[in-house]
């Protein structure tokens, strides 16, 4: 009443301005300006030299860094469960079942098979001519991964990767092919219990993901042999 | 540096000049120099502005432009440059166009007339006071033009509401300016000084000790005042974002918008400037430190605290201003000239003043204000007030029999 909130109200602004740990709860991205020490820090040199080396080999670096014109490439941890963009598709896990197009909701993927003639020991597989995915329209609900049988399919964990066209969107078979599957950890525990990062590790083969080793054949004999 | 010096300077170096040209080489000179300081003194104050209230509110604010984003002013005025300029086709266009002129053009001239060393730009203006009171009431004009050539009613809105605003805290502005005149014609009636108590040299040569120590009454109520005068937060009603677009600007865009944001970012500097002037010494300080950075310094902070009230305090409603102007602000002024007034012919009745007699008045000067703030809080507080009494549910009295 005699305006002794204003002035309670005024020290807590203050405190934020001052106190250290109310300092800065934003995260910057793609990149953040650093100061001399964390600079350092993720400078090469830092493994080998300490800080005051380092300080006394780049001193432009420092002040330039001081002034706040150095800016590092910074990245809020991402999560290795993260459903994002870039399918990972193994080609030779693929048996062509096509469990994935028709578990869709949106129906946006897009399968074409035709007999190969290989593997016949193994049982008949199907040569996959066409896996289309049209990105524009998935809203990454993961349930193709669920649905695949073999492990063959597994969400990405890119999230940059605007277009300027909509059918630049689409991925076929030749983009799963080519590109460097790292599979996201999303509903593989196979791939969450060897402690797999996707942004962090380099890409996987395709035997490194299943979810189980083939069995040997006396496995195999053993198991299933008397039935 | 001030506006005869330069004369002088120019009749040395080319003398056998008429005199109107050294007149006019003169003043553009000076205006020149003012104008552009003034305008890098706004464009510095919005990034600090920004990055302070990022800061207070543990954002981080803008970064990206040149060392801690100090270009991002520049590159705003260039967005902004580039940008088309609207008129709405039922504008008046004439006032449209002129609104922010007007605006703009008092700021710069208070800046005129500031004791930046022992003179101000304009030499000795013996009515410095009045000049500055005088110039800056162009600012209703300025937001009432904006609003009401633009036929647009939000803007109207803020306009109706920025007027009545600005005239009813006029008032206890001008009082408080009253009592700091009347203390000055005091102490340079008595020093036998040839100044005037109107000019702002004159206040400064009259602050044995700080006004703001002398008279805090006056010194709050000039401030209160004077940030409802330049419409900054808790006064911020005339553009209140939340209810009426951007206020009075709302249908300016372009050069023209970023004339009312400069002038919203000036405001409080050249308001700083006027309080350090009045209640802060002035150029006085320590004798080591040049005059004008002192003065430079007292603005600075002054700023500070300005923002710094931006960041915390919520925006009054319209009713709860016009009550503490009228019931708070205008009570309070009245009784600080009335007890500065009794307190100066009691204490410096002799020809000559010593500083206790001084320390002395300010010592009665902030009981008279705690005590008078007290009292006005109590009888136009809430709990003063009368309570609504509330209405009992039916439910309260009812009474359960039990088993
Ligand atoms: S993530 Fe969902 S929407 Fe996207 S392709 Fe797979 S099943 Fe379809
Ligand atoms: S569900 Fe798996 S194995 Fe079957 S077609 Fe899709 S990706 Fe291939």
């Amino acid at each position: 009443m005699f305006g002794f909130g204003l002035f309670k109200g005024l020290l807590i602004t203050l405190k934020n301005l001052i106190l250290p740990s109310r300092l800065f709860t934003t995260h910057q991205y793609p990149d953040r300006k650093v100061g001399p020490i964390e600079l350092a820090k993720f400078h090469q040199d830092w493994q080998n030299t300490s800080f005051l080396q380092f300080l006394f080999n780049n001193p432009i670096k420092i002040i330039q860094s001081l002034l706040g014109l150095i800016s590092i490439k910074d990245r809020y941890p991402q999560h290795s469960r993260f459903r994002g963009q870039e399918f990972g598709w193994y080609e030779n896990r693929c048996t062509g079942c096509a469990s994935c197009a028709k578990y869709c909701p949106l129906g946006i993927i897009k399968i074409e098979t035709s007999r190969s003639g290989i593997d016949l020991d193994e049982g008949q597989k199907y040569k996959v001519d066409v896996f289309d995915i049209d990105m524009g329209r998935c809203m990454f609900c993961g349930l193709c991964v669920e649905a695949c049988p073999y492990d063959a399919l597994f969400m990405g964990s890119g999230f940059e990767e605007s277009k300027y066209f909509r059918q630049e969107l689409n991925i076929d078979i030749d983009n799963l092919k080519n590109n460097d599957t790292k599979p996201s950890n999303w509903f593989r525990p196979q791939l969450e219990g060897k402690n797999y990062d996707p942004r962090g590790s380099g890409p996987l083969e395709w035997n490194q993901v299943g979810r189980h080793e083939k069995p040997s054949d006396t496995e195999q004999a053993s198991k299933w042999g008397k039935r | 540096m001030n506006f005869n010096n330069i004369q002088n300077l120019i009749n040395t170096l080319i003398p056998s000049l008429p005199s109107w040209i050294v007149f006019m080489s003169a003043a553009i000179f000076i205006s020149f120099f003012v104008i552009n300081a003034v305008v890098m003194t706004g464009a510095l104050t919005v990034w600090l502005e920004r990055r302070l209230l990022a800061r207070i509110q543990s954002r981080l604010g803008p970064n990206r432009w040149g060392p801690f984003g100090l270009f991002t002013p520049i590159a705003d005025i260039i967005k902004m440059i580039g940008k088309e300029d609207i008129v709405p086709s039922t504008a008046d266009k004439k006032i449209f166009n002129l609104a922010p002129i007007v605006l703009l053009v008092p700021v710069l001239l208070v800046f005129a007339v500031i004791p930046m060393s022992s003179n101000s730009f304009l030499g000795q203006l013996n009515i410095g006071i009045l000049f500055i009171v005088g110039v800056t009431g162009f600012n209703t004009l300025a937001v009432f033009m904006a609003a009401w050539s633009s036929r647009n009613k939000y803007a109207l809105f803020g306009a109706m509401r920025g007027v009545a605003m600005l005239l009813s805290y006029e008032v206890p502005m001008a009082l408080s300016i009253v009592s700091v005149v009347l203390t000055t014609n005091f102490i340079l009636n008595i020093e036998g000084s040839s100044l005037s108590a109107l000019s702002l040299v004159g206040i400064v040569e009259a602050q044995r000790i700080p006004f703001f120590i002398l008279q805090p009454l006056g010194c709050l109520i000039f401030v209160t005042a004077a940030s409802a005068e330049m419409s900054r937060a808790p006064f911020d009603m005339i553009e209140s974002e939340s209810e009426l677009g951007a206020g009075y600007h709302t249908e300016y865009s372009g050069i023209k918008f970023a004339i009312f944001q400069l002038t919203e970012f000036l405001a409080p500097v050249a308001t700083a400037a006027i309080i350090s002037v009045m209640f802060a010494g002035g150029i006085r300080g320590l004798s080591i430190i040049p005059g004008s950075i002192s003065l430079i310094a007292k603005i600075f902070i002054i700023v500070l605290i300005f923002i710094w009230i931006r960041a915390t305090w919520p925006r009054l409603r319209v009713d709860q201003i016009m009550n503490f102007a009228w019931k708070f602000l205008l009570p309070l002024s009245l009784i600080n000239i009335f007890s500065q007034a009794v307190l100066l012919q009691i204490f410096l009745s002799s020809s000559s003043i010593s500083n206790t007699e001084l320390w002395i008045i300010a010592g009665i000067n902030w009981i008279i204000a705690a005590v008078s703030i007290f009292i006005l809080a109590k009888v136009f507080g809430h709990k003063g007030r009368a309570k609504n009494i509330p209405i009992p549910s039916p439910l309260a009295n009812m009474e359960f029999k039990s088993e």
